[in-house]
């Protein structure tokens, strides 16, 4: 059994193989492809879940956790270790990332077709096939991402967790902009990328300070987690500019934090993820479900340690990051109210709940953050990939109005640019987006399987009390906020679960309730099993993937299935010397959970519930007026930053530019040359006039002089230097052959 | 074994003259010259790999010396010898001059003798400043190196190259008096010019003032080259103008000859006056990176641009190398672990750490740089411009350029996984241990890098719709007539693959060449305390 965990390292590397595979050789084949890609991806599966079983049933394994040595990198007199490990937290990752992974590979072979956007005559050959004509660049990208996720979860230190972090932020840049003719998605890859490099940048300032300050100085977590250290990290202090004497595991805490901002897309680098939907869909479950944005999450959850320790010596420390996850779960709850493009209600919708998360790690809510990652993961893929079901449902809608349409004649292979306008006060409407929610309605009765399984994603989003798996993870972390006494905490985390239950059920709604809206909507068809399949089997742990956290002291079920998860945990955190925040029943949470959930439920099925009638304005929009204002236009922040951040370093990059060629430096440098060519001529001028004329003799003399100095300037001067170079060269050589011979 | 590790420098650093000889032998006959300079420059490359394998690192120190007679008049000895630090060095000047030759027998088409005749001896005098261990000597090759690459740009450049190869010229030239200055100063100071005995010799030890000036004058010569803020201007012009194999060799190659300088011979020589003046070379290496990276986003030539990314890069060498000059000495080492309270041992490692981040920056940057210049010059013979307005949407026109642009550029971002990224970050782990402010405003620079990458390269000539009316008039890469971009040809890719495939396996596996970094860096910081 043990044997199994030793091939942990092998797990990232099938997806890289495919990888190479495919950009290497297998790029014209597009069934070939497939095969590679979705094939090794199985068997990472096989190999993740066999990990994941073998720690889940090895009694006691987090007493013992798994951290071997691959090779080495010397560092002075010490070593660098590159490695790998298992342990219960990277273990239940691994269940999630590795069949999540599979389900999006499988569902991209069927949702990559022929992008309307394109013109088939420019692809012909594509065309014909209808698949994109990027197909096997697709499956190369999300090949690699795949292998920047396990390759992560899989690390034995915060070095090669960053560096897999950095490679799945190059595959998320290579995704989102995949159709990168269009100048959105080229711009929004963009700012994916920069977005995150700024936190990143951070964060690889903590990790360094961190490697910095250990002992012994190492970036290893099993070697960075011992008591001693931690301690001594503790009751050492930075003497941080402006701020003062703090203590070193609080910097390193505090800027490592911002590695998770950026990646996890916290308030205030949140700003990338909702136009990382320029990606095609799968790329979304990737990033915004099973991979990247969890990653950030993960971050926390693999240092936690630092913060726990960080918390005792600077509270301030955790309450930062408890902020910043509660802010940000309420910011982006309320900007995903007002929201039309169904992918887009879903990335705020995500932000908003990486908040939850990151606000149960600063409280110190260890179990109930992990257990949310992996719910959400799971509801969340779910629901992406299910959004991606309608959007291809819609856009065949649309392709078949026009087919069989009465107006034809131009040939509307990239239908949507060419619509008209609607100018409407909740937003301007492309009458033929097949993302914009008023252009869907009653999609339930055309796509069943994709609609119900939507309805299941939805519902463990909303927290769904006792079935779905978002209530019991979600409730987790209202009880350890309630419990922990933060109740700033636990009242904006409520208030957010509110606004949660009502925008999901808005958003089903739209979708999936009432009448068709368009077009597209009426004749949208069911997509093909291989995008629904991977839906049926998701929604399978949408629901029971909450009834392993179940506390036992719960009313009536609590008990009947043992919390498991926190049972497999404890050990391995007692390893790590971490407290477990035993929570005892209360009512005051629950309730909450309850009348959040259900009350938004409620109310979003009053207003939302038939859909909207044709033409019909948000009637929250009207209740609200500037505020749903505000809610739709993101609170201005893109503005704000395209008008301060980038616009200040633009100019400056213009400047220093200027400086460096026009007015400073070769300002400089020209200048001195202008000087000594005008002192030459001086000279020159002097020798002529004063020299020549005093001494007539020398004229002659002068004017041979002259003509070597006409002579350099006819060109030949290469000629000149070759020869004196070739004869340099050649002296060299015979000074140097008398040696060589000696030596010989 | 014994007697070719006796004579293995030597043939390694005078094959390449006579490779310039044999070329003037063949006369006119182009195609000759040139197969005939990529197989005779197979013979240093596959010695240079000799040395690869045959350095014994667990020895370490200077190894296949040579060290004869040369000038008795003034004390010169031909003596050469080879570390951990030169080996690779070594190396990599091989690699790039057989692939700058077999790439230029492409595309260079006038004056082909002398052209090949001028590689050969550029490659000569650069090996010759990887191995001289006299000052003479070192010299000597040092200003040989100038005078190839003034003709390269001069005779085979673009438009503006008039100007830039005498820029080029002069810039170096004042740098090299500033330094020659200083090695006559050492030499009456010790009365050698053998390179290690004067550095063991420890000269103006006790006087500060005139070690300074000693001092600042290595280092503006050392600096010109580098090339450190501010006295980089020459560097965007000659780049911008040379030839593409001679921008790949100047970037490559060239720019190493002075961090060489400053690791073999500044640091050990002046340990004092390095301790007391090293803020300054930080500054100077961290303002390099940000200022360099911020130029860049506002340069519109590709070529320009990638020039200027070469001075926020040897930024990072600058910084670490600066960085570690502030513990040269064992009351600096002490006063460091003092102030930052930590052990002698880990402010060692640190130091260790930040010139080993230095001297992989050396190399990565002669892969990455040097792959880059490949690339921009795959595209201008195409295109026959470099203006970044001018692409766009080349992705799926060219892939396999694509492809290659990206692993270059990606690796000169510092992406983790490729070569770029360890450099980085053991600079940064050096210099945050020991002068955290520095190296925090350095960090300004990832970030900035990104974005000229990206925004710059990537995005306007890959991404977006191609528009076939904005390049006048496309051709292939033999001058033909061509309907639009056209991708690689295979003697391109046969360029390019050794250093994509160098940036992947220096970027998964760093450990092979940081062996014989971390051997002579560990010496380098011992060198002081081991003198007494």
């Amino acid at each position: 059994m043990d044997g199994i965990f030793n091939a942990a390292w092998i797990v990232p590397i099938p997806p890289f193989l495919a990888f190479l595979a495919i950009i290497l050789g297998l790029n014209r084949n597009k069934r070939g492809t497939t095969l590679v890609a979705v094939g090794a991806a199985a068997i990472s599966w096989i190999l993740g879940w066999g990990i994941a079983f073998a720690s889940f049933f090895t009694g006691h394994f987090g007493e013992h956790p798994i951290d071997q040595a691959l090779y080495s990198i010397p560092t002075g007199t010490s070593e660098f270790v590159i490695g790998y490990a298992v342990d219960p937290a990277n273990a239940l990752m691994l269940f999630m990332v590795s069949f999540l992974v599979l389900m999006i590979f499988i569902y991209s072979s069927g949702y990559m077709t022929f992008p309307g956007h394109l013109s088939t005559a420019a692809y012909p050959e594509a065309a014909a096939q209808g698949k994109d004509p990027r197909y096997s660049r697709f499956f190369a990208y999300i090949s690699l991402f795949a292998t920047g996720m396990l390759g992560l979860v899989v690390s034995n230190s915060l070095l090669m967790f960053f560096i897999f972090w950095e490679i799945m932020g190059l595959c998320s840049y290579l995704l989102i902009g995949f159709w990168y003719e269009k100048p959105s998605a080229k711009a929004a890859a963009l700012k994916a990328f920069m977005t995150t490099r700024i936190g990143d940048a951070i964060m690889l300032v903590g990790m360094i300070f961190l490697y910095i300050r250990s002992e012994p100085s190492s970036l290893r977590f099993s070697e960075l987690f011992t008591a001693e250290n931690l301690e001594q990290l503790a009751h050492s202090t930075a003497n941080v500019p402006v701020i003062g004497a703090v203590p070193w595991i609080a910097v390193i805490a505090v800027l490592i934090f911002f590695g998770t901002i950026g990646k996890s897309a916290q308030f205030p680098l949140h700003v990338w993820l909702p136009d990382a939907m320029e990606g095609p869909t799968p790329v979304s479950a990737m990033i915004h479900a099973a991979t990247m944005v969890s990653a950030g999450v993960f971050l926390l959850v693999r240092m936690f340690p630092i913060y726990e320790y960080a918390g005792e010596v600077s509270a301030s420390a955790l309450q930062f990051v408890a902020f910043i996850g509660g802010f940000t779960a309420i910011f982006a709850a309320t900007i995903a109210m007002a929201q039309w493009d169904v992918k887009r209600v879903l990335a705020y919708s995500t932000i908003s709940q990486l908040g939850y998360m990151v606000a149960a790690i600063g409280m110190g809510a260890y179990v109930a953050a992990l257990f949310h990652l992996l719910t959400h993961a799971f509801f969340k893929a779910l629901l992406f990939l299910g959004s991606g079901s309608v959007i291809h449902g819609m856009e065949h809608g649309f392709h078949h109005a026009h087919e069989h349409g009465s107006h034809d004649a131009e040939g509307h292979d990239d239908h949507g640019h060419h619509a008209h306008v609607v100018r409407r006060s909740d937003g301007d409407l492309n009458p033929e987006d097949p993302q914009d929610m008023r252009n869907m309605g009653g999609l339930l009765q055309r796509m069943p399987r994709t609609g119900w399984t939507f309805i299941i994603g939805g519902l463990a989003l909303s927290g769904f009390p006792l079935i779905t798996a978002g209530f019991w993870s979600k409730d987790e972390i209202l009880a350890s906020a309630w419990g922990g006494n933060h109740l700033w905490v636990f009242g904006t985390l409520a208030v957010a679960a509110f606004l949660t239950a009502f925008y999901t059920m808005r958003q089903i709604g739209l979708t999936f309730l009432g009448k068709p809206r368009s077009e597209g909507a009426i004749h949208a068809p069911e997509s093909v099993p291989s995008m629904t399949t991977p839906l049926i089997l998701i929604s399978f742990f949408a629901i029971v993937g909450g009834w392993i956290g179940i506390p036992e002291y719960f009313p009536v079920i609590g008990g009947i299935v043992p919390n498991w998860i926190e049972h497999f945990l404890e050990p391995y955190m007692e390893y790590m010397h971490l407290h477990a925040h035993h929570l005892g029943f209360d009512i005051v949470p629950l309730a909450t959970s309850l009348v959040v959930a259900l009350g938004g439920l409620g109310l979003g099925y009053v207003i939302y519930g038939q859909g909207l009638k044709e033409g019909q304005i948000d009637p929250l929009s009207k209740l609200l007026g500037p505020i749903w204002w505000a809610w739709h236009r993101k609170y201005w922040v893109d503005e704000f930053y395209h008008d301060t951040i980038i616009a200040f370093t633009m100019a400056l990059a213009k400047f220093l530019a200027l400086f460096d060629r026009e007015w400073v430096i070769d300002a400089i440098v020209n200048a001195i040359g202008r000087v000594a060519l005008w002192l030459s001529a001086v000279l020159a001028a002097f020798d002529r006039i004063v020299i020549d004329g005093a001494v007539m003799g020398l004229g002659w003399l002068s004017d041979q002089a002259g003509g070597i100095a006409r002579l350099l300037q006819d060109g030949r001067v290469q000629a000149y230097l070759l020869f004196g170079l070739l004869m340099a060269a050649v002296w060299l050589f015979l000074n140097v052959l008398p040696l060589i011979m000696t030596l010989v | 074994m014994e007697s070719l590790d006796s004579i293995v420098l030597t043939v390694i650093l005078f094959w390449p003259v006579v490779s310039a000889l044999l070329v003037l032998l063949f006369g006119s006959n182009d195609k000759l010259i040139k197969n005939g300079s990529i197989v005779a420059s197979l013979l240093p490359l596959g010695l240079s790999i000799y040395l690869l394998t045959a350095y014994d690192f667990t020895v370490g120190g200077m190894q296949f010396s040579v060290n004869a007679e040369w000038i008795p008049q003034l004390n010169a000895s031909f003596h050469l010898g080879v570390d951990g630090l030169s080996v690779p060095l070594i190396f990599l000047t091989a690699l790039l001059s057989t692939l700058s030759l077999f790439y230029s027998a492409g595309v260079i088409g006038k004056r082909v003798k002398e052209y090949y005749f001028l590689m050969h001896l550029l490659q000569m005098s650069m090996l010759g400043v990887f191995m001289a261990l006299d000052y003479v000597l070192f010299y000597v090759f040092w200003e040989i190196s100038l005078v190839p690459m003034y003709f390269l740009i001069g005779v085979w450049g673009g438009a503006n190259r008039g100007y830039a190869s005498v820029k080029f010229f002069i810039y170096t030239l004042v740098g090299s008096v500033a330094m020659l200055l200083a090695i006559l100063g050492v030499y009456f100071a010790t009365g050698t010019f053998d390179i290690l005995e004067a550095a063991a010799a420890q000269p103006f030890a006790d006087n500060l003032t005139l070690a300074s000036l000693a001092f600042w004058g290595l280092f503006l010569g050392f600096a010109f080259k580098v090339p450190s803020f501010p006295f980089h201007t020459w560097l965007p012009d000659a780049h911008t103008e040379a030839p593409t194999a001679g921008s790949v060799i100047l970037a490559g190659v060239l720019l190493k000859l002075g961090a060489y300088g400053l690791l073999r011979i500044m640091l050990p020589t002046f340990p004092n006056a390095s301790v007391y003046w090293a803020p300054w070379l930080v500054a100077l290496g961290a303002i390099a990176i940000v200022y360099g990276a911020f130029v860049c986003v506002a340069q519109t030539d590709l070529k320009r641009l990638i020039a200027y990314s070469s001075v926020s890069h040897m930024g990072y060498v600058v910084l670490g190398i600066g960085a570690a000059a502030t513990v040269m000495t064992p009351e600096g080492l002490a006063n460091m672990a003092n102030v930052f309270h930590l052990s002698e041992e880990a402010v060692r490692n640190s130091a260790v750490m930040a010139i080993n981040g230095a001297t992989l920056q050396m190399f990565n940057h002669g892969l990455i740089t040097g792959a880059l210049f490949f690339l921009v010059g795959i595209i201008y013979e195409r295109a026959h411009t470099r203006e970044l307005a001018k692409f766009g949407g080349l992705s799926s026109k060219t892939p396999y350029y694509y492809a290659m642009m990206m692993v270059a550029a990606f690796a000169s971002l510092g992406l983790p996984g490729l070569a770029g990224f360890w450099a980085e970050f053991f600079t940064f782990r050096g210099a945050f241990a020991l002068v955290p402010v520095w190296a925090a405003f350095g960090t300004i620079g990832i970030v900035i890098t990104a974005v000229y990458i990206l925004y710059r390269i990537i995005q306007s000539v890959f991404l977006g719709e191609y528009d076939a009316t904005k390049v006048d008039h496309w051709t292939t890469v033999d001058g033909h007539h061509a309907d639009g971009p056209t991708d690689m040809v295979t003697f391109e890719k046969w360029t390019l693959w050794p250093l994509v495939a160098g940036m992947f396996l220096l970027g998964i596996y760093p450990t092979p060449l940081l062996d014989f970094f971390n051997t002579s860096a560990i010496e380098l910081m011992n060198f002081v305390s081991s003198l007494s």
